[in-house]
């Protein structure tokens, strides 16, 4: 058997092994109690989880992004050299990111910069966008709406996700156009003299990436508002309060782990949408996903791609953690 | 002094579903005034219309003579405490209780005066600072009503807020429930299915029946002068027998019955020929004797609880018939099986009128 096989073997049932000893450690401590995990599934089933839960942690998650990382940091070299000796670790593709190509003459690569920020940036604009559109509608879901009248809404929100991304956006485009519907509509009624540029002006990118991951803050919100007692805004109510102070200081404490998961859920999509950005994204503005796109493409250029994905990898996990902490949630919670 | 709560006319319907109807009812100020009846019987509707959850169909509420038409439960000067008390989880005992003033805008400083004298008053003085969830039922139910009293209500609500607790608690709380209405002075509305809870804490009664509230009263008069067979056969336990009216006068009158004539007092003067129920307390009844109005029947079961003894026995009809024994028989305790020869006075019988559906 080939070194490789074994290691595809071995190390899925290594981190299978890796969590089977966990579990016995935490439970060594106390942490939890009842019976054992294979008490409980009994042998055979408790082997197939830990074994399937192994493989598709290492296989799914772990090994590709390890990949990534290893990629990120080596040179960017013909196939005959790889694992020659040119092949050395390297910084190269972090330092291109900042300054640019060695050639050029500006001191910061400030194209890939401001991409990047503007990304960031308006995803988190977009998030508090979605926020915002979707609270009240969640809450209208969730403690207000007779049942029928809730099935209705849950079919309308869902439906319109049959259709694929792609077609979407494409959908708001023509919608959007300079000769598109809501363009000749406003002439039409006199409104306008000449067309709007939505698509130059980038409504259209934040219209379908706001609306893209609509459903991504819906359902976290939901599920958390309808958990709420309705009888604690009642009492809220009958104690004087006016219905904001009741949103700001009971409905919302107690639906935070739903805001908090929806928000880090609609951030991280957005910041790594490919689709909208390329769809309706307007010729002056530079998304961040496209360029990593075009580094893996155009440029040919997998080092320099892994490196700038990882970027944003770590931006958007930063970011999630901060406001996790901002919120005083551990991951934990949003799972709930 | 304007009456603390009027009800007017007062009918509540969902669709074709009458919960509340025609409520006619003063209530007056520091009353400590108890709506009895059993489940969907439309006494927690009524003290949702009270408190502004639900608009009355038809009618009038008037809170301290001001009509309440179109003024929001934030706006009314009652306070609710919910049966499953609604406390806030991810707020501390003194930001619970703080709500109500802080909605208010009422300064830091003061609010939390105000908290500390509350926690001080409800015995929790060192537990200010803890979540709900730390607490006990008992203190969770002192935290409640602390967070309603702390607006300073004109009228305190309480939604059935003893049912959670076990027993033992449930007794301490009404005694204490009763203190506090005492102290602060205020009118308290309490609802409860629980007669004994009623009974105890109240100083009147409205007992509901299908959305009707049928008597009004202190404890001893829905208790012993009940002028609906509803309210006889709730509050507390009672005999009722059937029959048909043989003579009636100077307001008492016999009843003609499957176990023979009996005799009891006829308040609502029903005349002779009348289908009637005659109902006759558990403790009313005594063994042997030679009572005017008599029966006799088969022991069937015998419970000695010390100082009563309560006994099942079965008349001829195959009715069941209870009976409470004082400590006074103590010396002849009847034996399952043994036939025994019941009787009663006229004034422990009461008459009253057959209702047409039974």
């Amino acid at each position: 058997m080939s070194g490789g096989l074994t290691l595809v073997v071995a190390l899925p049932l290594l981190a299978a092994l890796i969590l089977i000893l966990l579990s016995r450690l935490e439970r060594r401590k106390g942490a939890i109690a009842g019976p054992g995990f294979f008490q409980r599934n009994g042998v055979a089933v408790g082997l197939y989880l830990a074994v399937a839960v192994g493989f598709w942690a290492f296989f799914i998650i772990v090994l590709p992004q390890l990949a990534m990382v290893d990629l990120s940091f080596r040179p960017k070299l013909p196939p005959s050299q790889m694992g020659g000796p040119k092949d050395i670790f390297t910084l190269e593709n972090y330092r291109y990111f900042l300054f640019g190509s060695t050639t050029s003459t500006a001191n910061w690569n400030w194209l890939h910069i401001k991409a990047f920020f503007l990304s960031i940036g308006v995803s988190i604009l977009i998030t508090l966008l979605n926020l915002a559109i979707c609270y009240p509608l969640a809450f209208h879901m969730a403690q207000s709406a007779p049942v029928a009248r809730l099935r209705v809404l849950l079919l309308l929100l869902i439906i319109p996700y049959w259709v694929n991304e792609i077609l979407r956006a494409f959908a708001f485009r023509v919608l959007l156009s300079s000769g598109g519907v809501v363009n000749k509509l406003l002439m039409g009624g006199g409104l306008l003299d000449a067309p709007i540029d939505f698509l130059g002006n980038d409504v259209g990118l934040y219209m379908g990436l706001s609306y893209a991951y609509l459903l991504m803050m819906i359902f976290p919100l939901y599920n958390a508002i309808e958990s709420l007692d309705r009888n604690q805004i009642e009492a809220a109510r009958d104690l004087g309060a006016p219905w904001w102070h009741i949103h700001a200081f009971v409905v919302m404490p107690h639906a935070k782990p739903g805001i908090a998961s929806g928000c880090t859920l609609v951030f991280m999509l957005s910041a790594g949408a490919l689709a909208a950005p390329l769809v309706l994204g307007g010729p002056r503005t530079l998304w961040f996903t496209p360029i990593v796109y075009d580094r893996f493409y155009q440029a040919f250029n997998w080092p320099q791609g892994a490196a700038y994905a990882l970027i944003l990898l770590f931006a958007c996990i930063v970011f999630v953690l901060a406001v996790l902490r901002m919120f005083r949630l551990s991951l934990g919670e949003i799972a709930r | 002094m304007a009456a603390a709560v009027e009800l007017e006319g007062v009918n509540v319907t969902f669709g074709d579903f009458v919960a509340v109807r025609d409520a006619n009812l003063t209530i007056e100020p520091g009353e400590f005034f108890s709506f009895l009846g059993p489940s969907g019987c439309g006494k927690t509707t009524l003290l949702r219309t009270i408190s502004a959850f639900i608009e009355p169909t038809r009618g009038t509420v008037r809170i301290g003579g001001r009509d309440m038409k179109g003024i929001g439960p934030n706006k009314r000067p009652t306070a609710l405490i919910f049966q499953n008390l609604a406390l806030f989880p991810m707020m501390t005992v003194a930001e619970n209780i703080g709500y109500g003033l802080r909605v208010r805008g009422v300064p830091r400083h003061e609010r939390d005066e105000k908290v500390k004298n509350l926690l001080i008053q409800i015995a929790l003085p060192e537990h200010g600072h803890k979540l709900v969830s730390e607490l006990s039922g008992g203190q969770r139910q002192r935290v409640a009503i602390a967070r309603a009293l702390a607006v300073e209500p004109s009228v305190l609500l309480l939604d059935e807020p003893l049912s959670a607790l076990d027993l033992k608690l449930r007794q301490h709380m009404r005694a204490e429930l009763r203190a506090i209405q005492k102290r602060v002075g205020i009118t308290f509305i309490y609802i409860t299915h629980d007669q004994g809870e009623a009974l105890t804490m109240s100083d009147r009664i409205a007992v509901m029946n299908a959305g009707v509230i049928e008597q009004v009263g202190n404890g001893r008069s829905v208790y012993a002068e009940p002028r609906t067979p509803f309210v006889a056969s709730f509050v507390g336990e009672n005999n009722a027998i059937r029959g048909r009216i043989t003579q009636a006068a100077n307001g008492t009158a016999t009843l003609d019955t499957p176990i023979g004539p009996l005799t009891g007092r006829n308040p609502v003067g029903l005349p002779a020929g009348d289908e009637a129920l005659i109902f006759v307390r558990p403790e009313a009844l005594k063994l042997g004797g030679d009572p005017p109005s008599g029966f006799e029947g088969e022991a069937l079961d015998v419970t000695y609880e010390g100082s009563i003894t309560h006994v099942t026995m079965r008349v001829r009809t195959g009715q069941k018939i209870t009976l409470s024994l004082g400590g006074g028989a103590a010396g002849i305790l009847p034996q399952p099986g043994d036939m025994l020869k019941v009787g009663f006075e006229p004034q422990d019988g009461l008459l009253l009128a057959r209702p047409e559906r039974s």
